[in-house]
């Protein structure tokens, strides 16, 4: 630290001062992680590792099981995912490509504009507008003539796995279609002039272009709508159904890790009750920091390839 | 760089004469009662605590609307002065304390079916064994014959049934499945009574609302939610058979009479269940909402407000709950509070 000169006080106290914000979001980080595992003991203590894998979830006779909520989340935001990304892409493409002047700053504004809305807001609108739409437009009829299919298997409810990946798309849209619009715009001018040059079409140019470029940045947007859609609490109960059950149709309703620790977090007595939510609490926190790290190392690995690829 | 110390130096010192100012004012002003507890009692209590300051300057209050468990849990680790629960406290919470908690009753609430069935209008019959068959998962459909043998009247439709229940711990869910437990011995065996249960069938709802929303959205649904929100929301509710055989609306008047029902066998810490009470008109899915309070207060001051307030509560503060859709206590129970009242000391000497 030789470029500390002549004691410059103010330097200083604003070296340690930033040091100091630094490590208190890091403590922050550690406290949390440490509180959610003192308090998750008494439920590891009685159920261990078979946590895991039950599916029961009976307060009175005080017996859990996290599974039902494991794969209600994980499959909730697959679906999300699986409906956001094409499309957000797809929006983020034809806004940058495609769209008329006029039309770019109107769509996107409203397009970013989902993302300020609060997820109560969501839930509202999901349970009044889209789960009585998806169930007499999509779900009544697919189940009548597909419903062999056990992914369609009915009776037909309204509130579903379905219903909640269909409204975690719409939330995550915003996100993906911003990131993926930034990526888009990184692309060198020259290189797409260079490809239409050589007689590619559009789309051949775009391929090209986004295949080589872009691939990591869209990888980059998607793993940010899941980490949002794994954690989404309010607008996933109020259309998921909370039955805590795995189930392996989209029609029938089921639960998920965030909306279990909101639904009964207030009003749980007993200690492995509430031991039971917080473990739940720390399975979430321990998933999202393993999407997470995953993500940056598939990245790191990505962008190296995409640049040894120019 | 010297004004700029000047500038903060003066600005910390008008802070702190300015706080000393405020903290003066604090100490002559009102008394604040912090309170914590039940949800389903807040309206109320908002207006109770809103109409009282009024009358008495002296006296603030401040409620959190929590949850019942929290209240417990707040009252227990001493950080409230009173708490508030729509189940009563447990043996196990009652030692957890560290002094006596005194239950006092302050409103009547019930808990009604509601459905979503077309060509039915309000006031399908039903009895404790089709109410706890449905949501056992044994009676699927409208057109059962246990169903339609109570309604001759109407055509019960040929759809299925669509069970929806809470998906938050609530005291509604715990009145409910008390009374489910009570009545059916197979709903004892299966799942029993709670806040939360592990529901045989059904899609859950966050909150009255949420749950209104699934039955209103969904044909052949049937629910549970509080009687105030069925009604500020007009929804279709069911008659059902009570314990002495006769079919009753809910309404407050009902509710009312159930706790009537259960006045002369009230225990002396109000610690009672309502559900299944007896009587003609008592409707059959009741309980009642407490705050709670230690026997024993700390403070002289705060328990005199304390004890004035309830004292005015169960009295002139009854008059104001069927407005907000509340059912009042009956005047037995009334005098009984009374009584309980009187046991609230400091140091042993009572502050009634």
């Amino acid at each position: 630290m030789a470029r500390k000169t002549g004691g410059n006080i103010k330097d200083l106290i604003f070296e340690r001062a930033t040091g100091a914000f630094a490590f208190v979001v890091l403590f922050l980080a550690v406290l949390l992680f440490a509180v959610l595992l003192r308090e998750s003991i008494p439920a590891l203590r009685k159920f261990g590792a078979a946590f895991l894998v039950t599916g029961t979830w009976d307060p009175v006779l005080e017996k859990f099981g996290a599974l039902p909520f494991i794969y209600g989340t994980v499959v909730s935001s697959f679906l999300a995912i699986l409906i956001a990304v094409p499309l957000s892409v797809g929006a983020a493409i034809f806004i940058d490509e495609y769209a008329p002047p006029w039309m770019k700053t109107p769509v996107s504004f409203l397009a970013e504009l989902l993302a300020a809305i609060p997820s109560v807001i969501y839930g509202l609108w999901g349970i009044f507008v889209l789960v009585p739409i998806l169930r007499d437009g999509l779900m009544k009829p697919v189940a009548k003539y597909l419903g062999w299919i056990p992914l369609f298997k009915g009776p037909v409810y309204g509130p579903s796995m379905l219903a909640a990946g269909v409204l975690l798309s719409i939330m995550i849209i915003p996100f993906i279609l911003s990131v993926s619009r930034e990526v888009l715009a990184t692309i060198p001018q020259r290189q797409k002039e260079a490809v239409l040059s050589l007689g590619g079409t559009r789309w051949e140019m775009l391929r090209i272009v986004i295949g080589q470029h872009c691939i990591p940045g869209i990888f980059g947007a998607t793993i940010l709508g899941l980490g949002r859609a794994l954690g989404e609490t309010m607008a996933v109960t109020m259309v998921i159904g909370n039955r805590p059950e795995a189930l392996l149709s989209l029609f029938q309703p089921g639960y998920s890790m965030a909306a279990v620790i909101a639904n009964e977090f207030t009003e749980a007595v007993g200690d492995v009750y509430l031991s039971s939510l917080v473990l739940i609490g720390l399975i979430l926190f321990a998933m999202t920091l393993a999407v997470n790290l995953a993500a940056k190392g598939i990245l790191t690995k990505m962008v190296a390839r995409a640049s040894r690829g120019i | 760089m010297r004004n700029v110390f000047e500038v903060m130096a003066r600005t910390a010192a008008a802070l702190v004469f300015s706080l000393a100012v405020v903290t003066g004012a604090m100490a002559a002003g009102p008394l604040t009662m912090n309170g914590a507890g039940a949800t389903f009692p807040y309206p109320l209590y908002s207006k109770w605590f809103y109409e009282y300051s009024n009358a008495n300057p002296a006296v603030r209050f401040n409620y959190q609307s929590i949850g019942s468990g929290g209240g417990i849990k707040q009252i227990t680790a001493g950080t409230v002065n009173f708490g508030a629960t729509d189940a009563p406290m447990t043996e196990g919470e009652m030692k957890k304390a560290p002094g006596t908690i005194l239950h006092i009753p302050t409103a009547l609430g019930a808990v009604v079916p509601v459905y979503n069935l077309a060509g039915a209008a309000s006031g399908l019959r039903l009895t404790p064994d089709v109410l706890a068959g449905i949501y056992l998962g044994k009676i699927t459909r409208w057109n059962d014959p246990k169903i339609a043998e109570l309604n001759k009247t109407v055509t019960m439709p040929n759809e299925d049934i669509v069970v929806a229940h809470r998906s938050d711990g609530s005291g509604t869910t715990d009145i409910f499945t008390n009374y489910l437990t009570t009545v059916n011995v197979e709903w004892r065996a299966k799942v029993g009574r709670g806040k939360s249960v592990n529901w045989p069938v059904g899609i859950g709802g966050k909150g009255n609302e949420g749950v209104a929303g699934v039955v209103k959205q969904t044909p052949g649904a049937v629910g549970y939610v509080e009687l105030a929100y069925a009604k500020q929301n007009k929804m279709k509710v069911a008659a059902l058979r009570n314990k002495e055989g006769h079919f009753v609306s809910p309404t407050l008047e009902a509710t009312s009479a159930a706790a009537a029902g259960v006045a002369k066998s009230m225990p002396a810490d109000f610690r009672v269940s309502l559900v299944d009470a007896p009587g003609k008109e008592s409707w059959p899915i009741s309980g009642l909402t407490w705050i709670l309070v230690y026997k024993d207060q700390k403070d002289e001051a705060r328990g005199r407000a304390m004890v004035r307030f309830l004292k005015w509560a169960i009295r002139d503060g009854q008059k104001m709950e069927a407005a907000l859709d509340y059912a009042a206590l009956p005047k037995p129970v009334v005098e009984k509070i009374d009584v309980a009242l009187k046991q609230i000391s400091f140091k042993g000497k009572s502050l009634y």
